[in-house]
């Protein structure tokens, strides 16, 4: 992982290494966001999962992201990883971590690097069901989403 | 004109491949697209999608140059 950097990985990601990177003498506070796979989505039983995205615009934007956390709150150091590719249910899909001298910005930045990431970042999920068709999440025909 | 088009998630799978070389006439993403979704029979309409042109976001009304290569990219459930 880099420092103030988003990445995508295809290799399962490991929240207890990459907090180390965030460690710095100015920072007095650290959070961390993880978005895990669940079992169920809107009433269906989800058995599987898929992510992919479109690499090279998703780790721009998310640096993007990162860079406007940096800017607009008073964080020492951020960094995000989403995974891509098949995964099962427990699975961490996505982590953010933030430091900062104390916990309020922290806080802050973490939040709106995850809302932003799902806002944002080109990256889609298809679910397969234990009843019915695989579907991509959100793109259902005539989506608003 | 020839350009390359990329296709991922759904518009993937619904054009039954990852990348096209194409020859067209249209001018803009927002003609491209509405040329390659009549041809393929693609769900999603227009306003659900954003649109990259050479691996950055772009305007649908933008001028297309040959050797382009054009993303369609349909609502995003990152996270």
């Amino acid at each position: 992982m880099e420092l103030n950097r988003f990445q995508i990985s295809e290799i399962a990601i490991e929240p207890d290494k990459l907090r180390l990177e965030l460690q710095s003498e100015i920072a007095g506070a650290y959070t961390s966001f993880e978005g895990w796979v669940r079992n169920h989505n809107e009433g269906a039983s989800v058995q599987a999962l898929e992510y992919s995205a479109y690499k090279v615009l998703a780790e721009k934007e998310g640096d993007r992201i990162i860079a406007e956390a940096l800017d607009r709150f008073e964080i020492a150091g951020a960094a995000a990883i989403h995974r891509i590719g098949l995964l099962d249910i427990g699975d961490v899909a996505v982590w953010v971590g933030a430091s900062s001298a104390h916990r309020g910005p922290a806080f802050d930045g973490c939040r709106y690097i995850i809302d932003e990431i799902k806002d944002r970042v080109p990256i889609w999920k298809r679910e397969s069901y234990e009843h019915g068709p695989d579907q991509w999440v959100n793109c259902a025909k005539g989506s608003l989403a | 004109m020839k350009l390359t088009i990329e296709y991922y998630a759904v518009l993937k799978e619904q054009r039954g491949c990852s990348s096209e070389f194409l020859e067209t006439s249209a001018s803009t993403p927002a003609e491209l697209y509405d040329e390659l979704k009549a041809r393929h029979g693609l769900s999603l309409d227009r306003s659900t999608l954003k649109v990259a042109v050479n691996e950055e976001f772009a305007e649908w009304d933008q001028p297309l140059k040959d050797g382009d290569t054009a993303v369609f990219i349909p609502p995003v459930a990152g996270g």
